[in-house]
């Protein structure tokens, strides 16, 4: 009996893993990474964005094989600053962190060991990044629960997290730092805090993805039978001073974004019920030929998007490779002005319908009664007021 | 978003071409606005990396930053920007007005004219608040002295950011801002951020439509970003070679000159559609007839400008402090709170589509008089008072209860108080009857024109314009111990002064 359901629980993962590889065809799936994690909570209704995700289908080269290209990239000017600031916190075994610690945050560190998980020797086949994991597992669960050890700080550990029944790697630029017991996330970036101040659409782009961190650490100490609690909730930014490059530290409450994490990871853990509103045959593979150009033509792939249903907002043009097209799909829609105008319009979708219902030209059905009245009003004032 | 603006949207969406949400211009516009476009080097700290500034739309001054890491350089653009920024203040410091205050027993003066500064977007806003912060507290001694008009651009700066916050205040605006609040798109608030797809949508090219001219708008090969971020393509493949190129000409005078030249050549390429568009915007904004209590707002924004120039000008004047105290911002916040309120109420009674957004939600309505008893008095108190009353039948909604006080733009310095709401016999509409009181003189007769008529068309609001006296707080030195007791007095240091700018 038991071995009977453990083999339907198999049969039933490796029908789900061979759904996701057909949907993304002969290709290894995108590796996710915490800022592709974090943006995944962006929009958790959205269903084309959860099964495209899921798949690991490559939505970059898709939206551009469409006709819509996303406008992305980074200054390599950008990416070098970064680069050096980080370079400067975690140089000689992160003196100016721990500095930091001690002084900004208050942190009782005596002593600290600094261990650093990027064995360089590790080899690079597929192995790699499952050996560097059970490296990184067996040396912070090692840790854990070790009140009175003195610090610990892990440079580069690779976690795993799962996203939608598979595991996910995650090669972090991030020290955990363990100190009278408790983890605690680090997470270095490059934007300044000037006067204490910081924009705070990048603050709170930092702390999602600090708790996806806090989430995989949590996961690993979970499964070795440790207390997930031992991962604090408040995690260390760490970020420019003023205009200088010197470091300044500040603690941020994550609870509110691992409550968002885990609930769009549960969603995408339960893929398969969104999957059976999507044809059996549908696939997004593009059908490379030996020079690597798709065989699919954008048409067959536009029509494949279309078979999966999206919920654009104009939020979604910062955070999703897809935006685009989903943009371009919503055309005439009163969510493609933004949530606060669909709200204001009385939650109608079609503008078209908005409009006809202004004036009068529609009989609104039950539903739309209220709103009607109230567009109906707002027509006549507007017209009275430009007369 | 009202259900106003937001119909707009919808109207704009199917018409191709943005819709009015204004019929008269909320904000001031000045004969010479100084337009400044600046770009910043990405990564960095609003480390500047080139600007065109100026008042003349045919001759903007291009400043660049060849090697935007390089401090020296940094000063020298904060120097440049001086050159350009502190004569047009002065310039508008010629003639002063007299003023009457205290009933008229003494008088003050204020400038007649005051800057307004223009820059494409709120980030630019950010930008000028930022850079005044970096280069106010410099010194022109010590360690690493800075040109003096430095600190003083910087104290400017920082001025007209400040009062950017304030609501109503022209004298530093973002051209995305001064044109979403005349007209609404057929796109969403968060793309209207981009200055050349909400111009594509106000004003598109003759045959086009709005939608496809905010399409092309956003292509940064066609339309550059606005700043003060770059465009990441233009980052990689075009500025870090040419500053490359720059850096290795260092030793070589000749080709450093080419390498510079190169570098101004494909700054001002990213810049000079953006100072097109910013003009244009001007334009737009200049064709609309003003507001009549625009005039009354740059009043107070050369009040502002008249008082902070005499203390930068006064023996014991420091730069604005990194924080305010807590006296400091308590106050700022109760100014800021009740400019808010002021400044709604004004753009309603200024103008009929905003105060059709206010009947909509019911804040407001509009109607005819159909009864009037303008010589009615109240003897029920000590002595008699005029209290005339009308009857207003609207077909707007109306929300609001016996007892509410409402005012007229027609009539603003007179109160309505609310004594019945019944619907009107045909169903549809509603009538109002309100009691008047104030401005109608001291004799129980009132003054012709001071009480509605019958057959007027008239408005009522629930909004105010009524002067509202800031709430009290303690002085700075008697600020309690639950907010840190009294401030020390803000002197910028040594430390200050040299701070890191890498």
């Amino acid at each position: 009996m038991l071995a009977w359901r453990i083999r339907s629980k198999w049969a039933r993962v490796t029908e789900l893993e061979q759904r996701l590889a057909r949907l993304r065809g002969p290709v290894p799936p995108r590796r996710h990474n915490a800022r592709t994690i974090a943006a995944l909570t962006g929009n958790p209704g959205c269903t084309r964005r959860a099964v495209l995700d899921s798949a690991g289908v490559d939505k970059q080269r898709i939206a551009a094989h469409v006709g819509f290209p996303a406008q992305s990239g980074q200054s390599r000017f950008a990416i070098a600053r970064g680069n050096v600031f980080e370079a400067q916190v975690k140089a000689d075994g992160a003196a100016e962190l721990l500095r930091l610690l001690r002084e900004r945050l208050g942190l009782p560190i005596p002593e600290v060991s600094y261990d650093d998980l990027d064995t360089p020797d590790a080899p690079d086949g597929p192995d790699g990044p499952e050996a560097r994991h059970a490296r990184s597992r067996e040396l912070l669960t090692g840790a854990a629960g070790r009140a009175d050890a003195a610090g610990l700080l892990f440079d580069h550990p690779l976690l795993r997290l799962d996203v939608a029944g598979q595991p996910v790697y995650l090669e972090p630029d991030l020290i955990a730092l363990q100190v009278e017991g408790r983890f605690h996330v680090v997470e270095i970036k490059s934007f300044a805090v000037i006067d204490d101040q910081a924009d705070p659409a990048k603050v709170s782009a930092a702390a999602t993805q600090a708790a996806v961190y806090v989430l995989a650490l949590r996961q690993l100490l979970t499964e070795a039978g440790h207390d997930p609690e031992l991962v604090s909730h408040n995690v260390v930014l760490v970020c420019p001073r003023d205009f200088s490059n010197r470091p300044t530290a500040a603690l941020l409450d994550v609870r509110k974004q691992l409550g968002t994490l885990r609930r769009q990871l549960s969603r995408m853990a339960r893929i398969d019920a969104l999957l059976d509103q999507v044809p059996e045959a549908l696939s997004f593979d593009l059908a490379p030929d030996t020079a690597g150009a798709p065989t699919r033509t954008p048409a067959e792939l536009a029509a494949a998007l279309a078979a999966v249903e999206a919920r654009y907002a104009p939020e979604c043009l910062s955070a999703c490779e897809l935006a685009y097209f989903c943009r371009h799909e919503a055309a005439g829609a009163t969510a493609a002005l933004g949530k606060s105008v669909r709200e204001e319009l009385g939650g109608i979708e079609s503008v078209e319908v908005v409009l006809a219902l202004a004036a009068g030209d529609r009989t609104p059905t039950e539903e739309q009664a209220e709103a009607a009245a109230l567009l109906r009003t707002a027509a006549r004032l507007r017209a009275e007021a430009l007369s | 978003m009202s259900t106003l603006t937001a119909l707009a949207r919808a109207q704009a969406l199917a018409t191709g071409a943005a819709q009015p949400i204004a019929t008269v211009r909320h904000l001031h516009l000045a004969d010479r606005p100084l337009v400044f476009v600046p770009l910043t080097m990405a990564g960095e700290a609003n480390a500047p990396l080139a600007a065109l500034v100026g008042a003349d739309p045919e001759h903007p001054r291009l400043l660049i930053v060849p090697q935007p890491r390089n401090r020296d350089q940094r000063f020298a653009f904060a120097a440049a920007l001086a050159a350009e920024l502190l004569p047009y203040v002065d310039g508008l410091r010629g003639v002063a007005e007299a003023v009457p205050i205290d009933r008229g027993r003494d008088v003050r003066h204020r400038y007649v004219d005051a800057p307004q500064l223009l820059v494409p977007n709120a980030a630019g806003i950010s930008f000028v608040r930022l850079f005044g912060r970096s280069t106010r507290f410099r010194r022109t001694d010590g360690d690493y002295p800075v040109h003096p008009s430095v600190p003083l651009l910087g104290r400017w700066l920082t001025f007209l950011a400040d009062r950017a916050e304030h609501p109503g205040s022209s004298t530093l605006l973002a051209m995305t801002d001064a044109l979403t609040l005349h007209w609404a798109t057929g796109q969403s608030a968060m793309e209207d951020q981009n200055l050349a797809a909400l111009l594509g949508w106000i004003s598109p090219p003759p045959g086009v439509s709005g939608v496809v001219a905010a399409a092309e708008a956003e292509d940064p090969a066609i339309w550059p970003p606005a700043g003060p971020v770059t465009d990441p393509g233009f980052d990689n493949e075009r500025l870090a070679p040419a500053i490359a190129a720059y850096e290795a000409a260092l030793d070589d005078e000749g080709a450093r000159l080419l390498a510079y030249a190169e570098l101004e050549r494909l700054l001002r390429g990213q810049l000079q559609p953006t100072w097109e568009l910013m003009w244009r915007g001007v334009a737009l904004l200049r064709a609309l007839p003003p507001g009549a209590r625009v005039e009354p707002r740059w009043a107070a924004d050369r009040d502002a400008f008249t008082d902070y120039a005499n203390y930068v000008e006064s023996e014991e004047s420091y730069p604005q402090p990194r924080r305010d105290g807590a006296v400091a911002a308590a106050q700022r916040l109760d100014r800021l709170e009740r400019a808010q309120a002021s400044y709604a109420a004004q753009r309603a009674y200024d103008d009929p589509l905003v105060m059709a957004g206010h009947r909509l939600t019911g804040e407001a309505f509009a109607g005819v008089v159909t009864m009037a008893k303008p010589d009615r008095v109240d003897d029920t108190g000590k002595r008699p008072v005029l209290r005339p009353r009308i009857m207003v039948l609207t077909s707007d909604p109306v929300l609001m209860a016996p007892g509410a006080a409402l005012y007229s733009p027609a009539r603003p310095s007179q109160k309505g108080t609310v004594v019945f709401v019944t619907p009107a016999p045909d169903g549809a509409k509603t009538e109002v009857v309100l009691e008047l009181s104030g401005g109608m003189g001291r004799s129980l007769t009132p003054p012709p024109g001071s009480v509605p008529e019958v057959g007027e068309r008239i408005t009522y609001t629930t909004l105010s314009e009524a002067y509202r006296p800031g709430a009290s707080f303690p002085a700075r030195e008697e600020t309690p111990w639950t907010h840190g007791g009294p401030p020390t007095d803000h002197v910028p240091t040594e430390r200050d002064a040299t701070e890191d700018w890498s």
